[in-house]
Formats: structure tokens, sequence, C-alpha cells
């Protein structure tokens, strides 16, 4: 721990690390309680059906077994969702996916659970299912959600700008491809928990991993009927979320559970193949792509029709292929654009937030454009790139207007002098036997925050307690990205007080205000500069105080020092230990409410997205990826990893660097291996030997350096840069598999048998 | 049946049945929740303990396994009011990001430093390649391990 006030822009520790690594802090998982029951959810197993029966006779006669519980024990609507209420707590009448959950058990133990659950006989008379992104499009294809207009299309939508796909008719080369990419799987390594109990109020109290306690306290709410002061949620540190703990996971069914338990606490806790089974996932895809540009290489117009597979609940599926339609064009000035988006219903697992939410998807189609058509025109592809990066005063290919902090061309300028890229040739030709070396860019970008439509909002709360000491209440979970340590820094810094003055209080609807999810890479950006706000106020009111006692007629003459005011003129101090005692409760607290700007005149297009577009804030990046590939065997190899990001001021390097590392190693595992298999709506990949994530021995070591810029409305300048870096592994790795030599493969993940084939077929386009 | 084990340095006795995995007795029995569980199959090292010193997976493990042994769990890795290396490492060098994996992590690193008190970066990754992590990417605990090794060997002479 420092012993002086954090630095902004220098490293800080991260306050949360110690006890993490000394095993003592508190997980959600990690709470058990006195005279615990268990509870756990018995799924449906097929896709797609009509409930016929449940019965739980011999589950419920089971010793051991408190409760049983079906569709019609559901109070309130007995439906969640987001955006649109279309997912069961517990299925009534139908079911749409395997692991839509039909029966809900409370149990003494672990033991007793398993086997109630399996005692129930589920009778579901089995309905065709829809299981792909054609059979969706099929208008003779059951529908999922009968009374939902679209029929199986959540959303459909168009962005237009300028003259629309017709411009391609005025481009000397246009090129035409079509992407797919498959689900991928969050894999965090705590799995979807709770605990929750009826205190002897009635209100429920709910311990959860999850990202959004606020929004979890409404979902409950609405679908159990029950009042929302009724509901308490805390979220302490979670462990793993990257977007798949943005929604109800087990709330509804624990606090469905705690009506049930006579005031005993209630654990849910889904298992490993229960989390791949039915908790959500990234959207795959199908992009089809048009791509124009004058011969100069100079952008003239994009026409796609991109295809989101988002399983069988509504959930965040919409915004998600939004946002991948707002990112469709890439970094780049594209004047004229037409933007198709599907959003499709289907007996697959239910696909919602992930890291990256929609923009990884387009990002390979993109990149891998902007390299066949620099092939085509026989142009340099960092060139290509650099001649067409955005810049302050242009219009994004959604027709958004760029007004602030801008800086994918300082990444690609960062990358054109890095040794590693203009010493490539070099290292491709040192590749040893049976080895093809490439190298491959990406330049990618991020939208940060919930976009218009939906107002992007904290409330920073700010105590100093009567011995001095201050305290944050956090409104935004930490699922590990760490923005609760940038709260402790900010408020560190914007109070001048030391680090171990300063505590912080998770996420807890009673005690700490509504933040919003963490999400859209917005929590520093939003909570800090409500925070700032807050500290500036509570400086104020201690300056204010300090005036009084120490008799000093202008604010400007006392500082706020480490523990204590000062009259720098006579020397004279309080320590804040004596000031606070003097502070009556209402003193004590410091309330910010922070709203983030928005764009002020959004275009005339994207009419179907009720919230959620444009965006304002964009992070940057621009990727270099070494890559060999074995000749013998297809197996790809990233041996050397560059991202040079832009988003905006960097607050504390160390955690920025954890969360681009972060971000490339979830992108390369998404890149070479990850694929969530799904067979007739059952995920095969259940488990995580089947479902293959980067160990230690498959990612390099991976160069992470920022581009210096300053956001004008950030806290302190900066931009959220949780998201930005999962978007270029993919397509950089691609780019370096064609640079390899091998023929473009426009399916991921790029596996050993796919590169193989194409190191087979030899170079393409 | 009674188990009788050595737990971070303390002789414990346990009525337990025998066929409880050993993680469902330190976390539930023992309250050591240090212990963690990713997967509950062997696959993710987040579980991983040491027995007699040597790292093992708590999840695959019963609790007649542990009659007999030494285990250390998270907890008891800094014993003696003492600051062990790898943890202080692992928060100097930004090795913990949700800090799920960073228990068994650093069990698994002080294994691997048992037996190799000097490794590569390669030999590193190598010996923790059975405990994932989803939100590091390794470096920053390959960085870790390499410095926790250091300062171990540094501080060996006046041991
Ligand atoms: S919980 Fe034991 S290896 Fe994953
Ligand atoms: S720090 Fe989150 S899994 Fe390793």
């Amino acid at each position: 721990m420092t012993t002086r006030p954090p630095k902004i822009g220098r490293d800080f520790l991260r306050p949360d690390a110690p006890a993490k690594a000394a095993g003592v802090e508190k997980y959600a998982v990690d709470h058990y309680g006195e005279n615990l029951l268990w509870a756990g959810v018995r799924r449906a197993g097929v896709p797609h059906g009509l409930i016929r029966r449940v019965d739980a006779a011999a589950a419920r006669s089971l010793p051991g077994v408190r409760a049983v519980l079906t569709g019609g024990d559901v109070p309130g609507t007995n439906r969640q969702g987001i955006v649109h209420k279309d997912q069961p707590v517990l299925c009534d009448a139908k079911v749409r996916y395997a692991g839509d959950p039909v029966a809900l058990v409370l149990a003494a133990d672990r033991e007793t659970l398993r086997r109630a659950l399996a005692l129930i006989e589920v009778d579901i008379a089995p309905l065709p299912g829809v299981f792909t992104i054609d059979d969706a499009l099929n208008h003779d294809a059951p529908r999922l959600h009968e009374d939902h207009p679209g029929g199986n299309a959540l959303l459909q939508a168009t962005i237009e700008a300028g003259d629309g796909a017709k411009a391609l008719a005025e481009c000397d080369v246009v090129v035409t491809e079509t992407f797919t990419v498959p689900i991928q799987a969050h894999a965090f390594l705590e799995t979807e928990n709770g605990i929750a109990r009826r205190e002897e109020d009635g209100r429920i109290v709910i311990i959860v991993s999850t990202q959004a306690p606020f929004r979890d306290r409404w979902e409950v709410s609405h679908a159990l009927g029950l009042p929302m002061d009724g509901i308490r949620v805390i979220a302490p540190y979670l462990g793993g979320g990257f977007g798949g703990k943005d929604g109800a996971t087990v709330q509804c069914l624990l606090a469905l559970a705690a009506m049930h338990a006579d005031g005993r606490w209630v654990k849910m806790w889904w298992d490993r193949e229960e989390s791949f089974q039915a908790g959500y996932k990234r959207h795959a895809a199908r992009l089809h792509y048009h791509l124009g540009a004058k011969a100069d290489g100079t952008l003239h117009a994009l026409h796609c029709r991109v295809y989101y597979d988002t399983g069988a609940y509504a959930h965040l599926g919409g915004e998600v292929m939004a946002l991948g339609m707002e990112h469709a064009g890439g970094p780049y000035r594209i004047p004229h654009t037409r933007i198709e988006g599907w959003c499709l219903y289907t007996n697959n697992p239910v696909a919602g937030a992930m890291r990256g939410f929609g923009v990884m998807q387009v990002s390979f189609a993109f990149e891998s454009m902007m390299d066949i058509l620099a092939a085509r025109l026989r142009l340099d592809p960092l060139e290509i790139r650099r001649k067409n990066a955005l810049r302050v005063g242009d219009r994004n290919s959604a027709g958004v207007l760029m007004t602030s902090s801008t800086g994918i061309g300082a990444c690609l300028d960062a990358i054109a002098d890095h040794p590693l890229w203009k010493d490539r040739a070099v290292w491709k030709a040192a590749a040893g036997p049976n080895k093809r070396r490439g190298v491959g860019l990406a330049a990618v970008f991020n939208a940060m925050g919930y976009g218009r439509g939906l107002p992007d909002t904290a409330v920073a709360k700010l105590e100093i307690t009567p011995t001095g000491r201050f305290v944050v209440y956090s409104g935004v979970a930490d699922m590990g990205q760490g923005n609760a340590t940038a709260f402790v820094q900010i408020a560190g810094a914007a109070l001048n007080q030391e680090e171990g003055m300063i505590d912080l209080v998770q996420p807890d609807t009673d005690r700490t205000l509504p933040s919003g999810s963490a999400a859209a890479s917005r929590t520093t950006y939003t909570y800090g500069n409500a925070l700032i706000r807050a500290c500036q106020d509570m400086r104020r009111r201690i300056l204010g105080r300090a005036s009084m006692l120490l008799l000093v007629d202008r604010l400007e003459d006392l500082g706020l020092l480490p523990g204590r005011v000062r009259h720098p003129a006579t020397g004279r101090e309080i320590p804040l230990a004596m000031l606070a005692a003097t502070l009556t409760t209402p003193e004590r607290f410091c309330v910010y409410q922070y709203l983030m700007p928005v764009v002020p005149d959004p275009p005339a297009t994207g009419k179907a997205f009720k919230i959620g577009f444009p965006h304002l804030l964009f992070s940057y990046g621009c990727h270099l990826a070494l890559v060999e590939a074995d000749e013998l065997t297809g197996e790809t190899t990233v041996r050397d990893y560059l991202a040079v990001t832009e988003a905006g001021r960097i607050l504390n390097p160390q955690t920025s660097v954890q969360q681009v590392q972060g971000a490339i190693a979830q992108g390369i595992g998404y890149a070479l291996h990850e694929d969530l298999q799904v067979e007739g709506g059952i995920v095969q990949t259940d488990d995580l030997g089947k479902y293959i994530i980067p160990t230690a021995l498959d990612l390099p070591d991976i160069r992470a350096v920022f581009a210096q810029a300053y956001e004008e409305t950030g806290p302190f300048g900066m931009k959220g840069l949780g998201e930005v870096a999962s978007n270029g592994p993919l397509p950089a790795i691609a780019n370096a598999l064609a640079d390899a030599g091998a023929a473009r493969i426009f399916r991921s993940p790029l596996t050993p048998e796919r590169v193989l084939a194409s190191l087979q077929q030899g170079p393409g386009m | 049946m009674t188990v009788q084990f050595n737990l971070n340095g303390r002789r414990i006795a346990l009525d337990v049945d025998p066929d409880r995995r050993a993680v469902d007795i330190l976390r539930e029995e023992l309250g050591l929740t240090g212990t963690k569980e990713g997967c509950g199959a062997g696959e993710c090292g987040a579980c991983t303990i040491l027995v007699d010193g040597v790292n093992r997976l708590s999840c695959l493990m019963l609790a007649a396994q542990l009659s007999g042994r030494e285990i250390t769990t998270i907890e008891g890795l800094s014993r003696e009011g003492g600051t062990h290396p790898l943890p202080e490492a692992f928060v100097k060098h930004g090795a913990v990001q949700c800090g799920f994996c960073t228990p068994g992590m650093i069990l698994g690193a002080a294994a691997l430093l048992q037996e190799n008190p000097a490794p590569t970066r390669d030999e590193i990754r190598r010996g923790i390649s059975g405990n994932l992590c989803r939100c590091t990417g390794y470096q920053k605990i390959v960085d870790a391990v390499a410095e926790a090794a250091r300062a171990i060997q540094e501080g060996e002479p006046s041991s």
C-alpha cells in the first residue's frame, strides 16, 4: 500500500489484490449461511416443445426435499428480460431451448438435490427446432414466440448513410465475401451462483455474482411481483463476468426459492456443465460484405447484411446486433453505407452480452475485407488503413460525426514506427523447416456507454466517517476489470488522501446508489465522472468546516492535505479526524449523479433501434500479430503480439495493460480454438476439456502500448478500454495466415484442420 | 469416519463422510473458501491445494485421501505471521484481476518453485499450464512467479 496519495497516470496497485491473493476475499460463491438449503433447476433437455406434464411427486417425497416448484408456482409475470420480457423464470407452457428451467428444487444438501432433480418426470411434446440462421429466416419455420410480430426475427434493422448501397456502382473495385463466426462462451471461473434469504420483515436479500445488481432488483420485482424495496441485491467481487453475468441468471430463481424456505438461506451454484448449457453466450453470426473503393484505395461504399443467432430469448440480442451494425464499417471513413441486420430467434442457447458486444463478429469481416481490398489494389495494408482512418470531423460508417478523441490514426502510426512492423520481412524469412510465418494487422474500435435512448448514468456516494476516513460507495460491480481500483485511485487523487484512508463498499442496493451495469466499457468513465464531482463537493465541505474552525474567511487560503486541512499562511492545521467529528450525518455524505453525453444530432437512420444507437465515444486499437503455422499439422502459434490502444488518458498503466492483455487472450482463444458446438440445440462442448480456452502455453507475451490522447469529457481524460482489444486478434491472425501464404479463411475459429487445408490450397486474395 | 490430517500446520480431526470431496470439506466444513471450484472435473486448477508439498486438485480428492497428509491451502501459505513472496509478487505485478484463479495459481506456482527454484519463463508457463485464468492472459502471472523465484533465492541464505 502506498503512503502517498495516488497519482493519476502512474501505476496504482489494485487494493483488491492482497485479499484475493490471500484467499480471504469473499465472492458470492463463498457465502454459505447457517442451516443452508440448496436450490437447483431441472432443465428441459429438449430444445423446443410443449410441456405436457411435470410430475414431481417422487421428488417431493424424497426425505430432505423442502419444495419442488414449477411454472404455476411463480407469482408475478414469470417473465424476465432486459428489453423484452420474454423469458420465463420457470417455463409454464413451452420450452424454447434445452437449458430452459422447468422445475426448481430446494433440498437440504447437494446430494439430495441431485437425486430429487433426477426424479422429476418431465413430459414435453417436441416441436420442430430452429437451429440455424437459415432455419430462422425460413418463413415456414416454427415460431419461437408466437406473439412476437417479427416472427423469428427479434429485430430487423438498417443503417444507411450517404447514398447507401447504390454507391457501389461508382467504385473502381468491389470485393464481396461472407464470414462466419461461432458461439463463444464466457467461461469465467466462478460459474453463475448466489445465495438468498427472506428476512423477518419479508424482504428478500440476494448475494449474487452479478454485473447489474440494480437491474436485478427490477427483474426480480417484475418477474415475481415483489415490491422493489422488498428486494436487496448485494454484488461482491465477481470471479469473472465478461458480459455473461449482465442479466438474470440465478437471481429470480433464488428469490423464488427464498420465498419457500422459511427464512433459511438458499444457495444455487451452477456447475460447469450447467453454465455451458444454460448460461448466456456470444452470438454466432454470418456476415455478407460488399466493400467498394476507388483505385487509389479510398473507401467509397459498403453494403453488408449481418445475421446474428440470438438463441431462444431476446435478452440483449437486439442491442448486441445494433452495436455490431454500428461498427460494421470499421474505424474508417466510408461515405456511403447500407448495413442491414437480422437478429434471429433460434432454439439455441440464449446469446447476450460478451466483451466486444457484437463488435468482435464484424471486426473479423471488416478487417479481413481491408486486407483483401489492399491485396486487390496492390496497396500496403497499413497504408490503406491510414488513408481511410477516421479523424475528428469525419462521419463514421453509421453517419455519426466524430467530435471527440478519435485516435485510430495515432495507433496506426505507432505500428508503422514499431520494429516488429518495420522488420517483419526478416522475421518472416526466419521461419524454420515446415513452418510458415505471416504478419497481420487489425484496426478496431469499440463504442463506450449505452448510446442514445438509454441514459448512461451513475450516482456516486462518498462519505467522510466521524473518524476522518473516506468511504466510496460503488454502485457498479467489479467483475475483475478493476473499476473499484480506479475509484480508490480517483478519490485519493481528487481528495489528496492516501489509499489507506479510503474504503470501498461494493454494490449493495441498500447502501450504494444506482449506477448502471458493469458493461459497455463504461464503469470507470461514468462512475468516475460522478465520483470526481462528489469529491469536489466533499472537498469544499471539508474546507468550509475548516474555515469555521480555523477562522479563515476564504476557502482558497486552505489546503486539503493527507489526513488534515492546513492554513499555509499561518501553518495552522486541523486533523480530519477532529474536523469530521464536528459534522452532522447529512454533512458527512456527498452524492453526485453524472449523465454521460450523447450524440446531439443522431443521423436519421437505424430507426428500428429503440435504445443504444448511436454512440458518441469510441476507443481505438491497432493490433499486429506475428503468426507461425505448421505446414504439417496446421497448428497456428502466435509468436509475438503488439497492441496499440487509444483510450484517452491512461489513468493506471498497470490495470490498463491488464485489460488489454486479458482481452487479447480471450480474442486469441476466439480466433484459434473456441467454438461452442451445439447440435440439435444441445451444447456438445460442455466442459473445459471440450471447450478449450487458452492456457499459459497457448499465448505469447503481449506488448500493450498506448497512444497518447485526452478525452475532454472523461474523468481525468480517460475513456473505457475493457473491450476494444478483444476485437483485434481474430482478424489480425486471419490476416497473418493469409500473409503466410494460406488461402484466406472465412470461417472461424482458425483450427488446425482449416489452416492446414488453406495452407495446402495456397495463396488467394 | 474420522479423518485426521495436518491443515496449514495444525492437526485436525474431522468426522466426515469419507466420500465427500476434499474441496467441499475445506470450503463447507472448515470455512476455507480460498480454495475455489471452477469446474469440479480436474480441468481448471482453481481448487489446487498442496498435499505433502505437491499440488493436487481438491475437486478430485475424497476426504479419506486427506488422511495423514500435510495439507496447505492458500490461507496457510503465509504462515507464522510472515508473508510469502508469491502473493506479494502477484499483487505487485498486477497478476490478479478477478482473482478467482489466483489461490490455485499461487499454490501451483509454489509447487513449481519447490521443484524448480529458478525456472525460465517457458518453464513457468509449462508449470502453471494446468491452472486456467480467463482474465489475465497469464503474462503478469509469469512476471510474478519469476520475481517470486528470485526473491526466494535471494532470501535463501538467511533462512
Ligand atoms: S475445480 Fe478442480 S480442477 Fe477445476
Ligand atoms: S484473474 Fe480471473 S480467472 Fe484469473
